[in-house]
């Protein structure tokens, strides 16, 4: 990895350090700004709290050291724990959801020429290219009934579909993920799929192995790490869901102020003015992602280098 | 089509896919199974199409229109009518939008990709004392999601009164963990060892080796991780949200959720953000299909193969 001839003492040494410094510095300097700073301020902030003083609260306030209360508070929550559980529920059945659809079509792809599968592949991708809010403004609107070309064919037909109901609207969320990022994946499932070595295929082809038995004893298990990876990315982004609940928030009465954890800390945050409880929110927030995807990527033996 | 091109600039692909790569099972297959196949991608196509074509047909509608129309058809189309009234509307607010937004995407991911660069580089061929905790700090910012930091970085920097301003924005987006692990990999594995020690031995310094050498030679890496970098901030919607109070200072993402959030009491703003949507799709869109190739490269660079 390093270069075989280290820089020496003396000047030469003295001189590569500037550079080590030049080149690493900036991007140090705004990573403590931009990563360690905030998260170092969120943990200060989580552990102190404001007294009111006086009788009735009215002689001003001052800054004191609470210890876990504001983490004891947030645990007392039930809204912030049911967000984890809402969270959960929609990584499960959207993670697996996703990567079915994008595996089987970067298989299907896989038997079409290039020129073909580049058209198809380039449609899957577009949503993609759909920020988030977007997307769900968008879907928002294929959602409602009388600007929605869904409802009103489903109406046709004789099928009433409420997607904001109580029992709905995290489906219709999978559904925004789902369109958004499945072509992403598709496009990186077709990259594993092409570095498989040709003469994989030509053996199997010799054998006589149907596409089915090529899917399943050699795509599939050569993709495999590949799919590990974008499960578990997919699982830590789900955990921090946010724009899209936001979003249909207007439309859907269902979707509460702490429908995902991430809404909880914006709303004591921003509504109920009390940062000390969001600062032990996002804390706690960042902990469970951090240590999930850790533990995954150990788990999966991703290596580093 | 892009995918037809295969370019020089992706060294890295396999070279089992050149061009003239049979369709796999080419020669024996049955037409009835590939009818299933194309009919099964065309299903898919039509659902990932459909919702940018029903937005491509409501940016062309009346309020009437909109609500009064079958959504998948044109209904007297007033495309321009519309654009005039999303760029006029409130002094050209929405063209401030695409402004700033333009100009977090460009410069956040510019600064990113070069800062990547540099650290990816020196971590890749340098020792030095403390480059593995370095490195493992950095990481560790990579399995961080920026959501979970848009709070925390909102109280730090109202602490050091820098929220509600661009720099808000901008430096946050000109951190990349990730691309920085993506430089380190691909410097550590392209630029060989023994050009630099040539360089040096000609007397260039390190940073001319960097700037003149390195860069070059980590092209491909670099554009991956500036595609990336700027379709992330342009995505970027937690973070201005919770920084910005100051509607000039909106992205276009942060201006459509504010004008529909208001469209409960003014209807007519509906048609703003149904044509704002659109107007903000076009450029990305096009870039993600023109530039796919780019993100396939990258995407087998960025350590998935294990």
């Amino acid at each position: 990895m390093a270069t075989k001839h280290p820089p020496r003492g003396g000047p030469a040494g003295r001189r590569n350090g500037a550079a080590i410094a030049v080149l690493l510095g900036p991007f140090l300097a705004l990573f403590a700004l931009t990563f360690v700073g905030p998260i170092g301020y969120a943990m200060y902030q989580s552990v102190i709290g404001v007294e009111r003083m006086g009788a009735l609260g009215l002689e001003g306030s001052r800054t004191v050291f609470v210890g876990l209360d504001n983490y004891i508070e947030a645990f007392n929550q039930l809204g912030f724990i049911e967000g984890f559980g809402t969270v959960a529920l929609f990584a499960l059945v959207q993670v697996p959801l996703m990567l079915a659809l994008a595996t089987l079509l970067a298989l299907l792809l896989e038997t079409l020429s290039d020129r073909w599968a580049g058209l198809f592949r380039a449609g899957f991708f577009l949503p993609y290219g759909v920020p988030g809010v977007i997307a769900s403004l968008l879907w928002g609107f294929l959602y409602t009934p009388g600007t929605s070309p869904i409802t009103e064919l489903l109406g046709r037909a004789g099928l009433q579909v409420d997607f904001f109901g109580y029992d709905t609207v995290l489906w219709s969320l999978v559904n925004i993920a789902v369109w958004q990022f499945a072509g992403y994946n598709v496009l990186v499932l077709v990259a594993q799929l092409k570095a498989i070595p040709r003469d994989l295929y030509e053996a199997a082809a010799i054998d006589g192995a149907s596409l089915w038995t090529i899917a399943w004893r050699i795509q599939i298990p050569l993709i495999r790490p590949a799919l590990v990876l974008t499960a578990v990315f997919s699982i830590i982004g789900a955990m921090q869901l946010f724009s899209e609940p936001l979003v249909l928030q207007l439309l859907a009465p269902a979707i509460t102020d702490d429908y995902t954890p991430n809404l909880s800390a914006y709303k004591e945050a921003f509504t109920n003015n009390n940062p000390n409880l969001a600062a032990a929110q996002a804390v706690i927030l960042a902990v469970v992602a951090g240590v999930l995807s850790f533990g995954f990527l150990r788990l999966v033996g991703w290596r580093r280098t | 089509m892009a995918a037809d091109v295969r370019p020089a600039a992706a060294p890295q692909e396999s070279p089992a896919n050149g061009t003239g790569r049979r369709a796999l099972g080419a020669r024996r297959r049955p037409s009835t199974s590939r009818i299933i196949i194309v009919a099964a991608l065309t299903l898919a196509a039509l659902y990932f199409l459909i919702p940018a074509y029903w937005l491509a047909v409501a940016a062309t509608k009346s309020l009437g229109g909109l609500y009064g129309s079958f959504g998948l058809w044109f209904s007297e189309p007033q495309l321009w009518a519309n654009l005039t009234a999303l760029f006029t509307h409130d002094g050209g607010v929405f063209l401030r939008w695409s402004a700033n937004t333009l100009l977090y995407a460009g410069v956040g991911s510019v600064v990113a990709t070069l800062l990547a660069a540099s650290t990816g580089y020196v971590l890749a061929k340098f020792e030095f004392r403390g480059r593995d905790t370095v490195f493992n700090v950095v990481l560790a910012g990579v399995l961080l999601p920026g959501t979970a930091l848009a709070l925390p970085s909102f109280m730090l920097f109202t602490e050091l009164g820098l929220s509600n301003t661009v720099w808000a924005i901008l430096l946050p987006s000109m951190v990349s963990p990730f691309g920085v692990y993506l430089c380190r990999i691909y410097a550590a594995a392209a630029v060989p060892d023994a050009l630099i020690e040539a360089a040096r031995v000609d007397g260039a310094g390190e940073i001319r080796i960097f700037a003149t050498i390195a860069l070059r030679i980590m092209t491909p890496a670099l554009v991956t991780v500036l595609l990336f970098q700027f379709v992330s901030i342009w995505n970027n919607f937690f973070l201005p949200l919770v920084m910005l109070s100051d509607d000039r200072l909106y992205p276009i993402t942060l201006g459509l959720v504010t004008l529909n959030s208001i469209s409960e009491r003014v209807p007519e703003t509906v048609g703003l953000v149904v044509t704002g949507s659109f107007v903000a799709v076009v450029p990305l869109a096009v870039m993600m299909i023109v530039l796919q190739r780019f993100w396939r490269t990258g995407l087998t660079e960025g350590g998935v193969k294990s």
